[in-house]
């Protein structure tokens, strides 16, 4: 190993998953929440002026979304017109970027903290009538949501008056039922007024005219789970946490190639190298391999290579935005070792967009399948070497000049990050990928076998 | 089958939640599909009374949603993820063993599917929206059979325990 700027035994800061950790027989009820602090920081809240919690907690701590965009929460929730009720909050729950499982973990394995972090922020912007929005699949999540919220009406803490404090608010469990891009916030709103899930045009912001055509605010799950926990600790306090514009935690899910593959919750500001390798986290990667390649960010991001200009940055947003054109989106980072063929792994994200594109824009629905259609042939050995240009030429349509933050000729952004594999391979693998088409050289077959090595880790 | 009476009661229920009815399209599909193993015309002419818009509209919505099965399926439903963890951890390799091993049998359907939020355990499979991770071709197909001999009580075709899981 060659130098290392963070500490090379980074361990996990556990603020959002201490819970889940220390008792992971009953973190999800209602005894096991109250009995290790739960529903403190809601009657601490309830007992402020409802504005300074935004404005001196939530935006003093500096915290960001944690669903992709990375945007300051403060800010988000300024953004409501004042004067006009009702509003509502509405919590994305979709997790659909693949490589993604923290949110899945956080809603089956706390749901009050979600709860009580949605109760604390409705008090904040005045809302009365909130909404989970929670990914199809994810059944034992609902159940678990649906319990908690029971729970909570039945001890005070949901409800009318709640804690004496002249309060209500209530809270509708939505399950979706398969589509990706129903995480985009617009396509959300759309789906839980029980149309088709996709996207619409902005302006108007949801914060103007959101669900139902009301001022609505969109929050991650994650997001979400740490407001009480800055009303806890103080929004100036939770700020000291992270590096310049990245405060806090974040829970990072590591999956692919490595020795540990889980979900990490991590002060920002540690490197890549850190969370890959270090052995309270990703634990390196298997069998003594080297870091081929790794995206960071979930599926929508640019990627990253095992370089070590690559590895010690830090989990820093804008650090990484700026320096390398890629993002911490939804905070998964997949590892890739030295026997993967890049191709492929670019074609299989390929054809994801183009199955979960809604089909809105033209740019988009008809690009994503492109896409994919010369993916498949260069990664099963048809391709031809002036196969990648040809990809960049269809990927200039939907994202002109290949940048990132990219442009966009769709109303969302899930077409660009259709480009993303493709630009990616242009940067990296561009001979690889050239020899293998000259070649006629075939996917590489992935066994079992191969992957029995890794050592499983912690799970979730 | 139209909803039992039991379920015409929590469909009204689930109505009464949302500021607009359309919005119980979703829940009302999914409680459909779990009482009658997949989402007929019947239910969706149902849920549109129910819900006061066009069977059409109804239509309209469920279509564009992955999880609803208009055609026949199995009394399983067996989801296995070959997303860019799975891919490269075994994934399409126990879809390729689960395809041609229950390739005629009606009580099991298998299909491929976009990543399931299980790739920390990859590569990972849903039995009726129940998770089964770590998975390699022998042990995905012991748990299939373990279903089948009802040593393993799956949930609902919509992922609804059996009796009210919608709730
Ligand atoms: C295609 C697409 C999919 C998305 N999926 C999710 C998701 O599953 N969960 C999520 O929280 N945000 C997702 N987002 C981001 C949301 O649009 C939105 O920015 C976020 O929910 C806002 O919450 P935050 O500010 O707390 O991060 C997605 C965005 C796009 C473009
Ligand atoms: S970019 Fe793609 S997914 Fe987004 S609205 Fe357009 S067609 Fe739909
Ligand atoms: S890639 Fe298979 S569960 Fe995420």
């Amino acid at each position: 190993m060659t130098s290392v700027i963070g500490a090379p035994n980074a361990t996990e800061t556990r603020i959002i998953t201490k819970r889940l950790r220390d008792r992971p027989e009953d973190s999800w009820t209602i005894d096991g929440f109250t009995q290790s602090g739960g529903y403190e920081a809601l009657r601490a809240a309830l007992k402020l002026d409802p504005e300074a919690i935004g404005a001196e907690q939530v935006a003093a701590a500096g915290l960001r979304g944690r669903g992709g965009a990375g945007f300051p929460t403060g800010t988000k929730w300024s953004f409501l017109p004042k004067g006009s009720y009702p509003r509502y909050l509405v919590v994305n729950g979709d997790e659909g970027e693949p490589s993604t499982f923290k949110d899945r973990m956080l809603i089956e394995s706390d749901p009050h903290q979600l709860i009580e972090g949605i109760a604390i922020s409705s008090y904040a912007i005045g809302c009365n009538l909130a909404f989970i929005y929670v990914r199809g699949e994810f059944a034992l999540g609902f159940e678990r949501l649906v319990e908690a919220r029971r729970d909570a009406i039945a001890a005070g803490f949901l409800g009318t008056n709640i804690l004496g404090s002249g309060f209500d608010l209530d809270i509708v469990i939505h399950r979706g039922a398969g589509a990706y891009i129903c995480g985009e916030e617009t396509a959300l709103l759309s789906s839980l007024e029980g149309d088709r899930g996709q996207p619409r045009i902005r302006p108007p912001f949801p914060a103007v005219a959101g669900l139902y055509a009301k001022p609505t605010i969109v929050n991650n799950v994650e997001t979400l789970s740490t407001v009480p926990h800055i009303m806890r600790m103080g929004g100036a306090e939770y700020a000291k946490l992270g590096v310049n514009k990245s405060t806090g935690t974040r829970i990072f899910s590591v999956s692919g190639h490595v020795n540990r593959p889980g979900n990490y919750e991590v002060e920002l500001g540690i490197t890549f190298r850190d969370l890959i390798e270090s052995p309270e986290l990703g634990g390196g990667v298997r069998n003594g391999g080297k870091v081929k390649f790794f995206i960071p960010g979930g599926a929508s991001s640019q990627w990253l290579t095992g370089s070590d200009e690559h590895l010690d940055a830090p989990l820093d947003m804008d650090f990484v935005q700026q320096t390398f054109g890629v993002m911490l989106g939804s905070g998964a980072v997949m590892v890739y070792d030295e026997t993967t063929n890049p191709a492929l792994v670019a074609w299989r994200l390929a054809k994801f967009f183009a199955h979960e594109s809604c089909g809105k824009c033209t740019p988009c629905r008809e690009g994503t399948g492109w896409i994919e259609k010369v993916l498949y042939r260069i990664s099963h050995g048809y391709g031809r070497p002036q196969d990648l240009d040809l990809l960049l030429d269809v990927g200039d349509n939907i994202s002109p000049g290949l940048n990132a933050p990219f442009s966009q000729t769709t109303i969302c952004p899930l077409g660009p990050s259709a480009v993303s594999p493709v630009v990616s391979l242009h940067k990296f693998f561009r001979e690889e990928v050239i020899a293998m088409c000259q070649n006629n050289a075939s996917a590489l077959h992935v066994t079992a076998a191969d992957s029995g090595a890794s050592e499983k880790g912690a799970g979730q | 089958m139209a909803f039992t009476p039991e379920n015409l009661l929590l469909a009204h229920e689930i109505l009464a939640r949302y500021p607009k009815t359309k919005s119980a399209i979703l829940p009302l599909a999914h409680l459909a599909q779990d009482q009658d193993g997949r989402l007929t015309q019947d239910a969706m002419r149902e849920i549109a009374g129910i819900v006061g818009v066009t069977p059409a509209e109804v239509l309209g919505t469920c279509s564009f949603y992955t999880m609803f099965k208009r055609d026949e399926v199995g009394r399983l439903v067996v989801s296995v993820c070959t997303n860019v963890t799975c891919l490269v951890m075994g994934g399409p390799e126990v879809l390729e063993h689960l395809e041609q091993r229950y390739a005629s049998d009606k009580d099991v359907t298998i299909e491929e599917v976009e990543c399931l939020a299980a790739c920390g355990n990859a590569p990972a499979m849903q039995v009726n929206y129940e998770y089964h991770e770590s998975l390699t071709p022998g042990s995905a197909t012991e748990i299939i059979e373990a279903y089948k001999a009802g040593e393993l009580t799956p949930r609902g075709v919509s992922g609804g325990l059996v009796g009210g899981g919608q709730g």
